[in-house]
């Protein structure tokens, strides 16, 4: 130990990001053979259909609200903003964790991101589309969904730029875009294998359409490299931004407990830690299932581990400085709506959060706790529920207590609301079930870079 | 096995690609020139009567005002549709025998209204009055066309918000002397805007932010 440590050394001594003995042959046999040699299980059909018939009550919740209107929901005059509003907070929040992973951590240079980026990519994607879902059939009238658009309409008017709401429609459509992107460019050369790996001519069509003529040259090569570090550039500010303007749908709003500037990094660190918690809760499942250990290993586990520490206190601060300022400012209605929050009707769900978020998370200073992954998996969805829960308070404790105590209201949500918030986990595990079933859940060509790390290639 | 694709399926993506952009263009054109058009906004779609009756030829060839049937329009929100009298005080007199007239002489004789089918349609949520802008010197004209023109009266404007909006903003370019308004051959002269301003300000004509804000039209 004597003498500076270099970085080599350094990292040799940290656990592997890829599991020794690994060569580029066992790389990609491995987890092409996932989509292409593998047969449909009987557990990956049950988990598919399960999905799917939620993925069913969703579009039953969905058909009916088309035609009965959002008076289904338990939504009515103070508190209009009900699940939809958490749904969408919650929804948008977890994807962050996969373009903090793909954008930044590759900026960073950090090297064990490899092995878990392409699925929390796909997370991302998925996450989106069903946050993208619950502010258009909030609307009341979904169907004109575009009047959110600006496009030269026949009523002469453009939305009104001065809401959070429309600058909430660009995030989220740039968001998913560049997301969408993302994830293509990612997935060009393992869908070029996939395509010279195939057996059967359909899928060979298929996925030779999807590698839009990779060969592997070197000018391919070098101007991947290029597109993806751009891309990963642009991506890198929607991280922060995307949440910031989600934010801004409450700070903007002069509502004691939302009025207030800590919002856009307090959102942004729950985001980060809600979309850690998504990707282990996703990744523990599929490396035991797959047999993939080798490829996310221990240190994976453990450093997402240490990232939800690190945003779990950023949002522990937040907590700490809302309840601060509303006594620090003197205002009577920000203290009140503090204390309302903490000792009103709806004091459990306060508590089961900060019970969620902020206590049991600490198990995590414990390296015993980090690297046991059923821990890390119960802590994952503990997280889960918290950051949930956040969302709920934040938006129900505001609303239900108005100005005059003669507009004060509770919420209770209807079964309507239920339905559609486990049809969208529905939607997205469904929808993560085809994508582990057809597209390669591992990106194939950056594993086998990472071999001549793995310790047998030295 | 052999290869699946050519070298040439690069050239054809591409093209197909570069083709996707101009597809989703046109399709975007498609949509917004639907939107506008007579099959969405019934302009210029000539409506069906019970009875045939011409404003050309009431108008144009008698010289009948307008007013002498849309008795209200200067008065309420509501132009007005002639009772069956009104058509009576001159067809007790004149083309008394004519088949044509059928359903008028009828209606007078048993007290029904005739049933005359709604040419302008506007919508329910706008709050629209005719009077104040026919006392402000919005001519009949600008909105309904020439009329005198027409032998089966039909809409020739789309009717939607951005039509509304075109004068809402603009006021000076359609504003004429009040003794104009009724009249058929108004046309704005070359230096409408500055007579428009000028007549804005005399008829006291509010602001636009006014005019545009939503709760002018929806109440």
């Amino acid at each position: 130990m004597d003498g500076p440590i270099t970085p080599q050394a350094a990292e040799r001594r940290r656990p592997p990001v890829i599991q020794p003995g690994q060569t580029y042959a066992t790389v990609t046999d491995k987890i092409s053979s996932i989509v292409l040699v593998r047969p449909t299980t009987p557990g990956w059909l049950a988990g598919f259909l399960v999905s799917f018939a939620l993925v069913m009550l969703l579009f039953y919740a969905i058909a009916y609200l088309l035609v009965a209107g959002v008076g289904i929901w338990g939504v009515n005059i103070p508190v209009g903003w009900g699940f939809a509003i958490v749904n969408f907070v919650w929804w948008i929040g977890i994807g962050h964790a996969g373009t903090l992973i793909s954008a930044i951590l590759l900026l960073l240079n950090q090297q064990w991101r490899t092995s878990i980026n392409r699925f929390a990519e796909a997370m991302t994607l998925f996450a989106v589309a069903c946050a993208g879902l619950f502010p258009l059939l909030h609307l009341g009238r979904p169907w004109f969904f575009y009047w959110l658009l600006p496009y030269p309409n026949a009523m002469g008017v453009w939305p009104q730029f001065r809401s959070p709401l429309v600058w909430d429609v660009f995030a989220v459509t740039t968001y998913f875009t560049v997301s969408l992107i993302f994830w293509f460019v990612g997935l060009i050369p393992d869908l070029a294998t996939l395509r010279d790996r195939a057996k059967k001519r359909s899928s060979r069509i298929l996925y030779g359409i999807l590698a839009m003529g990779w060969r592997g040259s070197a000018l391919h090569w070098h101007r991947y490299q290029t597109a993806y570090l751009l891309l990963a550039g642009l991506a890198t500010p929607l991280v922060v931004s995307v949440h910031t303007v989600v934010s801004f749908d409450f700070a903007v709003g002069i509502l004691p407990g939302w009025h207030s500037t800590i919002f856009p990094p307090y959102f942004v660190a729950g985001a980060i830690y809600s979309g850690f918690a998504m990707v282990l809760t996703l990744a523990i499942p599929l490396r035991a299932v797959y047999g993939l250990e080798g490829f996310i290993t221990m240190r994976h586990l453990e450093n997402m581990a240490k990232v939800m520490l690190a945003t779990g206190w950023i949002v522990a601060y937040g907590y700490v400085m809302e309840n601060f300022m509303a006594w620090y400012s003197g205002n009577t209605y920000e203290g009140f709506t503090a204390w309302n929050r903490i000792a009103g009707p709806y004091g459990p769900a306060y508590w089961a959060l900060i019970l969620c978020n902020v206590l049991l998370p600490q198990l995590l200073w414990l390296k015993r706790v980090r690297t046991s992954v059923p821990a890390l998996f119960v802590l994952a969805l503990v997280i889960n529920v918290g950051m949930w829960l956040e969302r709920f308070v934040i938006v129900i404790t505001s609303l239900h207590r108005d100005f005059l105590p003669s507009s004060w209201g509770m919420y209770s949500p209807t079964r309507w609301d239920w339905a559609t918030l486990f049809g969208s986990i529905g939607l997205f595990v469904a929808l993560l079930f085809l994508f582990i079933r057809f597209l390669p859940m591992i990106s194939i060509f950056e594993m086998r870079e990472l071999v001549s790390e793995s310790p047998a290639g030295d | 096995m052999a290869q699946v694709f050519y070298p040439s399926t690069n050239t054809i993506f591409r093209l197909c690609l570069f083709s996707a952009l101009f597809l989703i263009a046109f399709l975007l054109w498609v949509l917004a020139t639907l939107q506008r058009s007579s099959y969405m906004t019934e302009a210029n779609v000539e409506q069906d009567q019970p009875v045939q009756f011409s404003h050309k030829h009431h108008v144009a060839d008698d010289g009948i005002d307008c007013r002498y049937c849309h008795t209200s329009v200067e008065a309420s929100a509501f132009a007005g549709i002639p009772p069956t009298k009104t058509c009576m005080n001159c067809h007790s007199e004149i083309f008394r025998d004519s088949d044509y007239l059928s359903p008028v002489r009828e209606s007078f004789r048993t007290g029904q209204p005739i049933r005359w089918n709604r040419v302008h349609q506007l919508a329910d949520f706008v709050y629209f009055d005719h009077s104040i802008h026919v006392s402000k010197g919005v001519g009949c004209s600008t909105c309904h066309g020439r009329v005198d023109q027409m032998p089966l009266v039909r809409q020739v404007v789309s009717l939607q918000m951005e039509w509304c909006l075109d004068c809402h903003r603009h006021p000076e370019l359609y504003l004429r002397p009040v003794d104009q308004v009724f009249s058929m051959e108004w046309q704005p002269p070359s230096d409408q805007p500055e007579r428009g301003r000028q007549l804005a300000k005399l008829y006291r004509i509010r602001s636009v932010e006014e005019l545009t804000s939503c709760s002018t039209c929806h109440r």
